[in-house]
Protein backbone atom coordinates (compact mmCIF):
# COMPACT_ATOMS: atom_id res chain seq x y z
CA UNK A 1 0.00 0.00 0.00
CA UNK A 2 1.54 3.30 -0.65
CA UNK A 3 1.85 6.01 1.53
CA UNK A 4 -1.17 8.19 0.20
CA UNK A 5 -3.28 5.49 0.41
CA UNK A 6 -2.47 5.12 3.96
CA UNK A 7 -3.05 8.74 5.09
CA UNK A 8 -6.37 8.55 3.41
CA UNK A 9 -7.23 5.31 6.08
CA UNK A 10 -5.63 6.63 8.74
CA UNK A 11 -7.55 9.92 8.36
CA UNK A 12 -10.75 8.31 7.85
CA UNK A 13 -9.91 6.20 10.89
CA UNK A 14 -8.30 9.30 13.20
CA UNK A 15 -9.70 12.32 11.72
CA UNK A 16 -7.61 15.26 12.86
CA UNK A 17 -4.71 13.30 14.61
CA UNK A 18 -3.39 13.11 11.33
CA UNK A 19 -2.30 15.63 10.07
CA UNK A 20 -0.52 16.31 6.87
CA UNK A 21 1.84 14.16 4.21
CA UNK A 22 5.16 15.51 3.41
CA UNK A 23 8.43 14.76 1.53
CA UNK A 24 9.11 14.80 -1.80
CA UNK A 25 11.05 12.19 -4.48
CA UNK A 26 13.68 11.50 -4.53
CA UNK A 27 12.99 11.07 -1.13
CA UNK A 28 10.52 9.32 1.10
CA UNK A 29 6.90 10.57 1.45
CA UNK A 30 6.00 10.72 5.30
CA UNK A 31 2.74 10.87 7.17
CA UNK A 32 2.40 13.64 10.02
CA UNK A 33 0.62 12.83 13.10
CA UNK A 34 -0.30 14.57 16.64
CA UNK A 35 1.71 12.81 18.98
CA UNK A 36 -0.65 12.30 21.75
CA UNK A 37 -2.57 9.44 20.06
CA UNK A 38 0.72 8.12 18.04
CA UNK A 39 0.01 4.71 20.64
CA UNK A 40 -3.33 3.73 19.15
CA UNK A 41 -2.60 5.19 15.95
CA UNK A 42 0.60 2.53 15.56
CA UNK A 43 -1.53 -0.12 17.19
CA UNK A 44 -4.25 0.15 14.05
CA UNK A 45 -0.99 0.05 12.20
CA UNK A 46 0.42 -3.38 13.60
CA UNK A 47 -3.24 -4.95 14.06
CA UNK A 48 -5.37 -3.77 10.46
CA UNK A 49 -5.55 -6.68 8.25
CA UNK A 50 -4.33 -4.20 5.52
CA UNK A 51 -1.45 -2.62 7.21
CA UNK A 52 -0.11 -5.46 9.42
CA UNK A 53 2.84 -2.98 9.91
CA UNK A 54 4.44 -5.99 12.87
CA UNK A 55 8.36 -4.72 12.41
CA UNK A 56 9.80 -1.47 13.00
CA UNK A 57 12.70 -0.72 11.29
CA UNK A 58 14.06 2.25 13.05
CA UNK A 59 12.73 5.10 15.62
CA UNK A 60 14.99 7.91 15.06
CA UNK A 61 14.90 11.41 17.11
CA UNK A 62 15.45 14.36 15.10
CA UNK A 63 15.86 18.22 16.40
CA UNK A 64 14.61 20.31 13.26
CA UNK A 65 15.93 23.55 12.03
CA UNK A 66 13.80 25.94 14.58
CA UNK A 67 14.98 23.70 17.36
CA UNK A 68 11.57 22.18 17.70
CA UNK A 69 12.05 18.01 18.05
CA UNK A 70 10.68 15.23 16.19
CA UNK A 71 10.67 11.69 16.04
CA UNK A 72 10.34 9.69 13.04
CA UNK A 73 8.90 5.86 12.83
CA UNK A 74 10.08 3.42 9.78
CA UNK A 75 7.66 1.17 9.72
CA UNK A 76 7.66 -2.18 7.57
CA UNK A 77 5.59 -5.23 7.13
CA UNK A 78 7.26 -8.15 6.63
CA UNK A 79 4.56 -10.30 5.70
CA UNK A 80 3.03 -7.46 2.92
CA UNK A 81 6.06 -6.46 2.16
CA UNK A 82 5.10 -2.33 1.91
CA UNK A 83 6.36 0.44 4.18
CA UNK A 84 5.31 3.82 6.28
CA UNK A 85 7.31 7.10 7.52
CA UNK A 86 5.46 8.84 10.46
CA UNK A 87 6.15 11.61 11.65
CA UNK A 88 5.58 13.61 14.91
CA UNK A 89 6.46 16.93 16.09
CA UNK A 90 6.95 17.77 19.35
CA UNK A 91 7.67 21.03 21.46
CA UNK A 92 11.02 22.61 22.07
CA UNK A 93 11.01 22.96 25.84
CA UNK A 94 10.34 19.51 27.55
CA UNK A 95 9.69 16.88 24.44
CA UNK A 96 7.26 14.09 25.30
CA UNK A 97 5.30 11.71 24.05
CA UNK A 98 3.60 8.59 24.80
CA UNK A 99 6.19 5.15 24.28
CA UNK A 100 5.22 2.57 21.87
CA UNK A 101 7.26 -0.18 23.08
CA UNK A 102 4.25 -1.86 24.36
CA UNK A 103 3.50 -1.78 20.09
CA UNK A 104 6.92 -2.99 19.22
CA UNK A 105 9.40 -4.76 21.50
CA UNK A 106 12.26 -3.06 19.33
CA UNK A 107 11.10 0.02 20.28
CA UNK A 108 12.40 0.08 23.65
CA UNK A 109 16.36 0.30 23.25
CA UNK A 110 15.68 2.76 20.27
CA UNK A 111 13.32 5.13 22.85
CA UNK A 112 15.99 5.27 25.05
CA UNK A 113 18.67 5.91 22.55
CA UNK A 114 16.61 9.03 21.50
CA UNK A 115 16.59 9.84 25.43
CA UNK A 116 19.81 9.61 25.87
CA UNK A 117 21.29 11.98 22.93
CA UNK A 118 18.39 14.83 22.28
CA UNK A 119 16.70 14.19 25.65
CA UNK A 120 13.41 13.19 24.19
CA UNK A 121 11.37 11.37 27.09
CA UNK A 122 8.77 8.51 26.60
CA UNK A 123 6.10 8.16 28.84
CA UNK A 124 5.21 4.96 30.39
CA UNK A 125 8.58 3.21 29.43
CA UNK A 126 9.62 0.85 31.69
CA UNK A 127 13.21 1.60 31.82
CA UNK A 128 13.82 5.50 31.18
CA UNK A 129 17.38 5.61 31.54
CA UNK A 130 20.71 6.32 29.15
CA UNK A 131 22.11 3.58 26.98
CA UNK A 132 25.35 4.60 25.25
CA UNK A 133 26.33 7.56 27.35
CA UNK A 134 27.40 6.72 30.72
CA UNK A 135 24.60 6.66 33.36
CA UNK A 136 25.57 9.85 35.06
CA UNK A 137 26.58 11.70 31.45
CA UNK A 138 25.12 15.49 31.70
CA UNK A 139 23.23 16.61 28.78
CA UNK A 140 22.36 15.65 25.73
CA UNK A 141 24.72 15.37 22.81
CA UNK A 142 23.37 15.42 19.49
CA UNK A 143 21.24 18.63 20.72
CA UNK A 144 22.20 21.60 17.93
CA UNK A 145 23.38 23.89 20.91
CA UNK A 146 25.00 20.46 23.29
CA UNK A 147 28.57 22.27 25.47
CA UNK A 148 30.19 19.19 26.38
CA UNK A 149 31.19 18.70 29.86
CA UNK A 150 34.24 19.57 31.31
CA UNK A 151 35.51 16.76 33.32
CA UNK A 152 34.30 13.78 33.89
CA UNK A 153 34.94 11.93 37.41
CA UNK A 154 38.05 13.97 37.68
CA UNK A 155 39.01 13.72 34.00
CA UNK A 156 39.30 16.49 31.34
CA UNK A 157 37.59 16.14 28.79
CA UNK A 158 39.29 17.45 25.57
CA UNK A 159 36.44 18.63 23.45
CA UNK B 1 43.34 11.47 43.29
CA UNK B 2 40.21 12.64 42.10
CA UNK B 3 37.20 11.82 44.44
CA UNK B 4 35.44 8.42 43.94
CA UNK B 5 31.39 8.33 43.61
CA UNK B 6 29.98 5.61 46.09
CA UNK B 7 27.77 3.87 43.74
CA UNK B 8 24.97 2.05 45.80
CA UNK B 9 23.79 -1.12 43.62
CA UNK B 10 20.06 -2.09 44.57
CA UNK B 11 20.10 -5.60 45.84
CA UNK B 12 17.27 -5.80 48.40
CA UNK B 13 15.10 -7.24 46.24
CA UNK B 14 16.89 -10.03 45.29
CA UNK B 15 16.26 -13.23 47.41
CA UNK B 16 19.69 -14.38 49.18
CA UNK B 17 19.78 -17.55 46.86
CA UNK B 18 20.09 -15.82 44.09
CA UNK B 19 23.46 -13.73 42.53
CA UNK B 20 23.96 -11.28 40.38
CA UNK B 21 27.54 -11.74 38.40
CA UNK B 22 29.20 -9.36 35.78
CA UNK B 23 30.47 -10.99 32.42
CA UNK B 24 32.48 -8.52 30.62
CA UNK B 25 33.28 -6.06 29.49
CA UNK B 26 36.46 -7.49 29.39
CA UNK B 27 36.30 -10.97 28.26
CA UNK B 28 36.67 -12.57 24.85
CA UNK B 29 33.34 -14.32 24.82
CA UNK B 30 31.39 -11.35 24.85
CA UNK B 31 33.29 -10.81 21.29
CA UNK B 32 34.15 -6.53 22.62
CA UNK B 33 33.87 -4.19 25.47
CA UNK B 34 30.21 -5.35 26.37
CA UNK B 35 29.03 -6.13 29.84
CA UNK B 36 26.36 -8.40 30.85
CA UNK B 37 24.30 -8.09 34.43
CA UNK B 38 23.46 -11.84 34.97
CA UNK B 39 21.20 -12.75 37.74
CA UNK B 40 21.75 -16.30 38.51
CA UNK B 41 19.76 -18.86 40.72
CA UNK B 42 22.50 -22.09 41.25
CA UNK B 43 23.82 -21.90 37.92
CA UNK B 44 20.38 -20.79 35.71
CA UNK B 45 20.41 -17.68 34.25
CA UNK B 46 17.06 -15.73 35.39
CA UNK B 47 17.60 -12.39 34.27
CA UNK B 48 20.64 -10.73 31.52
CA UNK B 49 20.66 -6.95 31.47
CA UNK B 50 22.64 -5.86 28.99
CA UNK B 51 24.91 -2.43 29.57
CA UNK B 52 26.27 -1.09 26.29
CA UNK B 53 27.90 2.34 25.37
CA UNK B 54 31.59 1.46 26.23
CA UNK B 55 32.64 1.95 22.68
CA UNK B 56 30.39 4.99 21.81
CA UNK B 57 32.01 7.52 20.43
CA UNK B 58 28.22 9.69 19.08
CA UNK B 59 28.61 8.60 15.26
CA UNK B 60 25.71 10.82 14.51
CA UNK B 61 27.44 13.79 16.04
CA UNK B 62 30.25 13.29 13.82
CA UNK B 63 27.92 13.34 10.77
CA UNK B 64 26.32 16.60 11.88
CA UNK B 65 30.40 17.77 11.74
CA UNK B 66 31.79 16.91 8.14
CA UNK B 67 30.65 16.49 5.05
CA UNK B 68 28.46 13.79 3.02
CA UNK B 69 31.93 12.08 1.65
CA UNK B 70 34.24 12.12 4.67
CA UNK B 71 31.72 10.14 6.38
CA UNK B 72 32.21 6.87 4.69
CA UNK B 73 35.48 5.95 6.56
CA UNK B 74 33.16 6.40 9.90
CA UNK B 75 30.72 3.96 8.55
CA UNK B 76 33.19 1.26 7.93
CA UNK B 77 34.01 1.63 11.74
CA UNK B 78 30.36 1.15 12.37
CA UNK B 79 30.75 -2.84 11.47
CA UNK B 80 34.36 -3.05 10.96
CA UNK B 81 33.50 -6.91 10.30
CA UNK B 82 31.77 -6.18 7.14
CA UNK B 83 33.01 -2.43 6.04
CA UNK B 84 32.07 -3.08 2.32
CA UNK B 85 28.39 -4.12 3.30
CA UNK B 86 28.01 -0.99 5.96
CA UNK B 87 29.28 1.43 3.13
CA UNK B 88 26.93 0.08 0.75
CA UNK B 89 23.21 1.46 2.12
CA UNK B 90 24.66 4.86 2.95
CA UNK B 91 25.75 5.73 -0.82
CA UNK B 92 22.61 3.56 -2.40
CA UNK B 93 20.82 6.72 -0.23
CA UNK B 94 23.08 9.76 -1.13
CA UNK B 95 22.89 8.14 -4.86
CA UNK B 96 19.15 8.13 -4.52
CA UNK B 97 18.52 11.84 -3.11
CA UNK B 98 21.35 13.00 -5.73
CA UNK B 99 19.37 10.84 -8.55
CA UNK B 100 22.89 9.08 -9.84
CA UNK B 101 22.35 6.20 -11.71
CA UNK B 102 26.13 4.25 -11.64
CA UNK B 103 27.40 2.10 -14.17
CA UNK B 104 26.68 -1.59 -14.96
CA UNK B 105 30.59 -2.79 -13.62
CA UNK B 106 30.64 -0.69 -10.67
CA UNK B 107 27.10 -2.54 -9.32
CA UNK B 108 28.75 -5.61 -10.62
CA UNK B 109 31.97 -5.13 -8.10
CA UNK B 110 30.08 -4.21 -5.22
CA UNK B 111 27.34 -7.18 -5.31
CA UNK B 112 30.85 -9.02 -5.71
CA UNK B 113 32.47 -7.54 -2.60
CA UNK B 114 29.61 -7.37 -0.49
CA UNK B 115 28.98 -10.87 -0.93
CA UNK B 116 32.76 -11.74 -0.13
CA UNK B 117 32.35 -9.75 2.63
CA UNK B 118 29.41 -12.03 3.37
CA UNK B 119 31.25 -14.60 3.27
CA UNK B 120 34.13 -13.43 5.43
CA UNK B 121 32.02 -12.08 8.00
CA UNK B 122 30.30 -15.60 8.42
CA UNK B 123 33.93 -17.15 8.58
CA UNK B 124 34.82 -15.00 11.62
CA UNK B 125 31.19 -15.53 13.23
CA UNK B 126 31.09 -19.13 13.08
CA UNK B 127 34.74 -19.64 13.27
CA UNK B 128 34.21 -17.17 17.16
CA UNK B 129 30.96 -19.35 17.69
CA UNK B 130 33.23 -22.64 17.32
CA UNK B 131 35.34 -21.05 19.70
CA UNK B 132 32.92 -20.50 22.45
CA UNK B 133 31.61 -23.90 22.23
CA UNK B 134 35.28 -25.05 22.72
CA UNK B 135 35.96 -26.18 19.03
CA UNK B 136 39.57 -24.58 17.81
CA UNK B 137 40.60 -26.16 14.78
CA UNK B 138 37.70 -24.65 12.35
CA UNK B 139 38.83 -21.24 13.46
CA UNK B 140 42.56 -21.94 11.99
CA UNK B 141 40.48 -23.03 8.79
CA UNK B 142 38.41 -20.39 8.44
CA UNK B 143 40.45 -17.84 9.25
CA UNK B 144 43.29 -18.94 6.93
CA UNK B 145 40.57 -18.75 3.88
CA UNK B 146 39.24 -15.35 4.87
CA UNK B 147 42.66 -13.98 4.70
CA UNK B 148 42.28 -14.56 0.76
CA UNK B 149 39.38 -12.69 0.93
CA UNK B 150 40.87 -9.51 2.71
CA UNK B 151 44.10 -9.82 0.08
CA UNK B 152 41.70 -9.25 -2.67
CA UNK B 153 39.97 -6.13 -0.73
CA UNK B 154 43.48 -5.10 -0.22
CA UNK B 155 44.75 -4.89 -3.83
CA UNK B 156 41.28 -3.28 -4.45
CA UNK B 157 41.17 -0.83 -1.67
CA UNK B 158 44.61 -0.55 0.24
CA UNK B 159 42.92 -1.53 3.13
CA UNK B 160 42.63 -4.32 5.10
CA UNK B 161 39.77 -4.17 7.58
CA UNK B 162 38.32 -0.67 6.81
CA UNK B 163 38.06 -0.34 3.15
CA UNK B 164 36.34 3.20 2.48
CA UNK B 165 35.99 1.76 -0.65
CA UNK B 166 32.61 2.70 -2.06
CA UNK B 167 32.03 6.22 -3.49
CA UNK B 168 28.85 8.10 -3.87
CA UNK B 169 28.28 7.63 -7.23
CA UNK B 170 31.37 5.17 -7.63
CA UNK B 171 34.11 3.53 -6.40
CA UNK B 172 37.24 4.78 -5.14
CA UNK B 173 39.24 3.13 -7.82
CA UNK B 174 39.20 -0.03 -10.33
CA UNK B 175 39.97 -3.37 -9.08
CA UNK B 176 43.05 -5.30 -10.29
CA UNK B 177 43.06 -6.47 -13.32
CA UNK B 178 43.05 -10.80 -11.96
CA UNK B 179 40.01 -9.85 -10.27
CA UNK B 180 38.00 -12.51 -11.67
CA UNK B 181 40.34 -15.22 -11.41
CA UNK B 182 41.06 -14.34 -7.96
CA UNK B 183 36.74 -14.39 -6.65
CA UNK B 184 36.88 -17.77 -8.51
CA UNK B 185 39.71 -19.50 -6.61
CA UNK B 186 38.34 -18.00 -3.05
CA UNK B 187 35.18 -19.61 -4.13
CA UNK B 188 36.94 -22.25 -4.46
CA UNK B 189 38.41 -22.55 -1.75
CA UNK B 190 35.68 -21.45 0.91
CA UNK B 191 33.17 -24.25 -0.34
CA UNK B 192 36.19 -26.84 -0.09
CA UNK B 193 36.77 -25.71 3.66
CA UNK B 194 33.14 -25.38 4.44
CA UNK B 195 32.31 -28.33 3.17
CA UNK B 196 35.43 -29.82 6.34
CA UNK B 197 33.46 -27.58 8.63
CA UNK B 198 30.14 -29.00 8.21
CA UNK B 199 31.37 -32.20 9.59
CA UNK B 200 34.42 -30.67 11.63
CA UNK B 201 31.44 -28.74 13.61
CA UNK B 202 28.54 -28.43 12.79
CA UNK B 203 27.56 -32.14 12.89
CA UNK B 204 29.93 -32.84 15.92
CA UNK B 205 28.20 -34.13 18.42
CA UNK B 206 29.79 -32.20 20.96
CA UNK B 207 28.61 -29.00 19.02
CA UNK B 208 24.85 -30.36 18.03
CA UNK B 209 24.70 -31.24 21.88
CA UNK B 210 25.96 -28.24 22.95
CA UNK B 211 23.42 -25.87 20.60
CA UNK B 212 20.35 -27.77 19.58
CA UNK B 213 17.65 -26.43 21.80
CA UNK B 214 19.58 -23.53 23.36
CA UNK B 215 18.62 -20.06 22.68
CA UNK B 216 15.59 -20.78 21.16
CA UNK B 217 13.98 -17.47 19.23
CA UNK B 218 10.45 -18.36 17.98
CA UNK B 219 9.51 -15.88 14.94
CA UNK B 220 7.16 -13.96 15.67
CA UNK B 221 8.85 -12.62 18.95
CA UNK B 222 11.83 -12.35 16.37
CA UNK B 223 9.69 -9.77 13.85
CA UNK B 224 8.21 -8.06 17.05
CA UNK B 225 11.89 -7.17 18.06
CA UNK B 226 13.24 -6.13 15.36
CA UNK B 227 15.70 -8.89 14.55
CA UNK B 228 16.76 -9.28 10.94
CA UNK B 229 19.47 -11.23 8.95
CA UNK B 230 20.36 -14.51 9.69
CA UNK B 231 18.67 -14.19 13.03
CA UNK B 232 15.65 -13.88 11.72
CA UNK B 233 15.92 -16.93 9.16
CA UNK B 234 17.30 -18.95 11.71
CA UNK B 235 13.67 -18.82 13.38
CA UNK B 236 12.36 -20.02 9.86
CA UNK B 237 11.03 -16.90 8.12
CA UNK B 238 12.48 -16.71 4.69
CA UNK B 239 13.11 -13.18 5.11
CA UNK B 240 15.76 -11.60 2.53
CA UNK B 241 15.86 -7.69 1.81
CA UNK B 242 17.90 -9.10 -1.08
CA UNK B 243 14.89 -10.83 -2.23
CA UNK B 244 11.97 -8.99 -0.29
CA UNK B 245 13.02 -5.26 -2.07
CA UNK B 246 16.07 -6.21 -4.59
CA UNK B 247 17.96 -3.17 -4.64
CA UNK B 248 20.73 -2.84 -7.16
CA UNK B 249 21.14 -5.44 -9.61
CA UNK B 250 20.12 -8.23 -6.97
CA UNK B 251 16.94 -9.04 -9.29
CA UNK B 252 19.58 -10.74 -11.74
CA UNK B 253 20.64 -13.43 -9.62
CA UNK B 254 19.60 -16.95 -9.02
CA UNK B 255 19.94 -17.70 -5.37
CA UNK B 256 17.97 -19.38 -2.46
CA UNK B 257 17.00 -17.86 1.27
CA UNK B 258 18.42 -20.50 3.55
CA UNK B 259 16.04 -20.95 6.64
CA UNK B 260 16.54 -22.45 10.27
CA UNK B 261 14.47 -25.78 9.98
CA UNK B 262 14.99 -27.56 13.34
CA UNK B 263 17.18 -30.07 11.94
CA UNK B 264 18.77 -31.33 15.19
CA UNK B 265 16.34 -29.51 17.64
CA UNK B 266 13.73 -26.79 17.70
CA UNK B 267 13.18 -24.23 15.35
CA UNK B 268 15.48 -21.19 16.28
CA UNK B 269 18.10 -22.50 18.02
CA UNK B 270 21.78 -21.64 18.45
CA UNK B 271 22.10 -24.76 15.99
CA UNK B 272 20.05 -23.23 13.41
CA UNK B 273 21.19 -19.83 13.37
CA UNK B 274 24.31 -21.26 12.68
CA UNK B 275 23.67 -23.43 10.01
CA UNK B 276 22.04 -20.42 8.21
CA UNK B 277 25.44 -18.52 8.21
CA UNK B 278 27.10 -21.62 6.76
CA UNK B 279 24.25 -22.21 3.97
CA UNK B 280 24.00 -18.49 3.24
CA UNK B 281 27.92 -18.67 2.56
CA UNK B 282 27.05 -21.12 -0.10
CA UNK B 283 24.55 -18.89 -1.50
CA UNK B 284 27.10 -15.99 -1.66
CA UNK B 285 29.47 -18.10 -3.26
CA UNK B 286 26.96 -18.83 -6.01
CA UNK B 287 25.85 -14.68 -6.39
CA UNK B 288 29.87 -14.12 -6.95
CA UNK B 289 29.67 -16.81 -9.40
CA UNK B 290 27.63 -15.74 -11.49
CA UNK B 291 28.22 -12.05 -11.37
CA UNK B 292 31.72 -12.60 -12.29
CA UNK B 293 30.40 -14.53 -15.38
CA UNK B 294 28.20 -11.53 -16.49
CA UNK B 295 30.54 -9.07 -15.42
CA UNK B 296 32.56 -6.61 -17.79
CA UNK B 297 35.76 -5.56 -17.18
CA UNK B 298 35.75 -2.65 -19.60
CA UNK B 299 34.49 0.55 -18.21
CA UNK B 300 35.19 3.42 -15.81
CA UNK B 301 33.94 3.18 -12.26
CA UNK B 302 34.74 7.05 -11.80
CA UNK B 303 32.54 8.56 -14.26
CA UNK B 304 29.59 9.00 -12.27
CA UNK B 305 31.12 10.15 -8.96
CA UNK B 306 29.62 14.46 -8.82
CA UNK B 307 32.15 16.65 -8.56
CA UNK B 308 29.93 18.69 -5.62
CA UNK B 309 27.38 16.44 -3.31
CA UNK B 310 25.11 18.98 -2.16
CA UNK B 311 21.96 17.21 -2.21
CA UNK B 312 18.58 19.55 -2.49
CA UNK B 313 16.49 19.25 1.21
CA UNK B 314 15.00 16.10 1.82
CA UNK B 315 15.33 13.43 3.69
CA UNK B 316 15.65 9.38 3.13
CA UNK B 317 15.71 5.87 4.81
CA UNK B 318 17.99 3.58 2.95
CA UNK B 319 18.70 0.38 4.07
CA UNK B 320 20.69 -2.78 2.70
CA UNK B 321 20.64 -6.41 3.71
CA UNK B 322 23.81 -7.05 6.13
CA UNK B 323 25.74 -10.18 6.64
CA UNK B 324 24.02 -9.14 10.07
CA UNK B 325 20.88 -8.16 9.30
CA UNK B 326 19.28 -5.04 8.06
CA UNK B 327 21.46 -1.81 8.23
CA UNK B 328 19.77 1.20 7.51
CA UNK B 329 20.81 4.88 7.34
CA UNK B 330 18.12 7.78 7.89
CA UNK B 331 19.92 10.62 6.19
CA UNK B 332 17.72 14.70 6.47
CA UNK B 333 19.80 17.24 3.92
CA UNK B 334 18.78 20.59 4.31
CA UNK B 335 20.10 21.61 1.11
CA UNK B 336 24.51 22.23 2.35
CA UNK B 337 27.34 19.99 2.30
CA UNK B 338 26.68 18.69 5.37
CA UNK B 339 24.42 16.33 6.49
CA UNK B 340 21.83 17.56 8.81
CA UNK B 341 20.64 14.27 10.31
CA UNK B 342 22.01 10.82 9.68
CA UNK B 343 20.81 7.89 12.02
CA UNK B 344 22.56 4.53 12.07
CA UNK B 345 20.30 1.93 12.32
CA UNK B 346 22.63 -0.71 13.71
CA UNK B 347 22.09 -4.23 13.11
CA UNK B 348 23.97 -5.44 16.10
CA UNK B 349 21.94 -3.08 18.16
CA UNK B 350 18.58 -4.44 17.33
CA UNK B 351 19.44 -8.03 17.38
CA UNK B 352 21.25 -7.42 20.65
CA UNK B 353 18.18 -6.49 22.98
CA UNK B 354 16.30 -9.07 22.34
CA UNK B 355 18.97 -11.50 24.62
CA UNK B 356 17.12 -11.29 27.68
CA UNK B 357 14.20 -12.69 26.02
CA UNK B 358 15.81 -15.53 24.64
CA UNK B 359 18.60 -16.58 27.83
CA UNK B 360 15.92 -17.23 30.49
CA UNK B 361 15.76 -20.40 32.33
CA UNK B 362 19.30 -21.74 29.97
CA UNK B 363 22.20 -22.48 31.66
CA UNK B 364 25.32 -19.67 32.32
CA UNK B 365 27.67 -21.46 30.05
CA UNK B 366 24.39 -21.46 27.34
CA UNK B 367 24.55 -18.12 27.75
CA UNK B 368 27.91 -17.58 25.96
CA UNK B 369 26.81 -19.22 23.07
CA UNK B 370 23.51 -17.81 23.05
CA UNK B 371 25.23 -14.52 22.41
CA UNK B 372 27.77 -15.88 20.37
CA UNK B 373 24.99 -17.28 18.17
CA UNK B 374 24.10 -13.35 17.90
CA UNK B 375 26.96 -12.46 16.17
CA UNK B 376 27.35 -8.97 17.30
CA UNK B 377 29.80 -6.52 16.68
CA UNK B 378 30.53 -4.23 19.34
CA UNK B 379 31.62 -1.09 16.66
CA UNK B 380 27.48 -1.28 15.62
CA UNK B 381 26.14 -1.63 19.10
CA UNK B 382 27.92 1.31 20.77
CA UNK B 383 28.19 3.50 17.40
Amino acid sequence: METLEIFDRLQAEFGAEIIDTGGAAPGDLFISVNPERIVDICLYLRDSAEMKFDYMSSLSGVQNKDNSFAVVYHLYSVSLKHRVVIKTGLAEENPKLPTVERVWKCADWHEREAFDLLGIEFEGHHNMIRILNPYDWEGFPLRKDYQGQEEYHGVRIPY
Amino acid sequence: MAERKTIELGYEGVPTDRMRMNVGPQHPSTHGVLRLEVELEGEIVTDVIPHIGYLHRCFEKYAEKMTYLQLIPYIDRLDYISSMNSEWPYVMGMEKLLDITVPEKVEYIRVIFAELNRIANHQIAVATFGIDAGAFTPFLFLFRDREMIITLFEAASGGRLLYNYFRIGGLSGDVPPTFKEDCLSIVKQVRNTNKEVMDLLIYNKIFVERTANVGILPADVAINYGVSGPMLRGSGLDFDLRKAEPYSIYDRFDFNIPVGKGEVGTVGDCWDRNVVRMYEMEESCRIVEQAVAQMSMEGDVLETIPKKIRPKANEIYCRAENPKGELGFYIISDGTAIPWRVKARGTSFVNLSVIPEISKGYMMADLILILGSIDIVLGEVDR
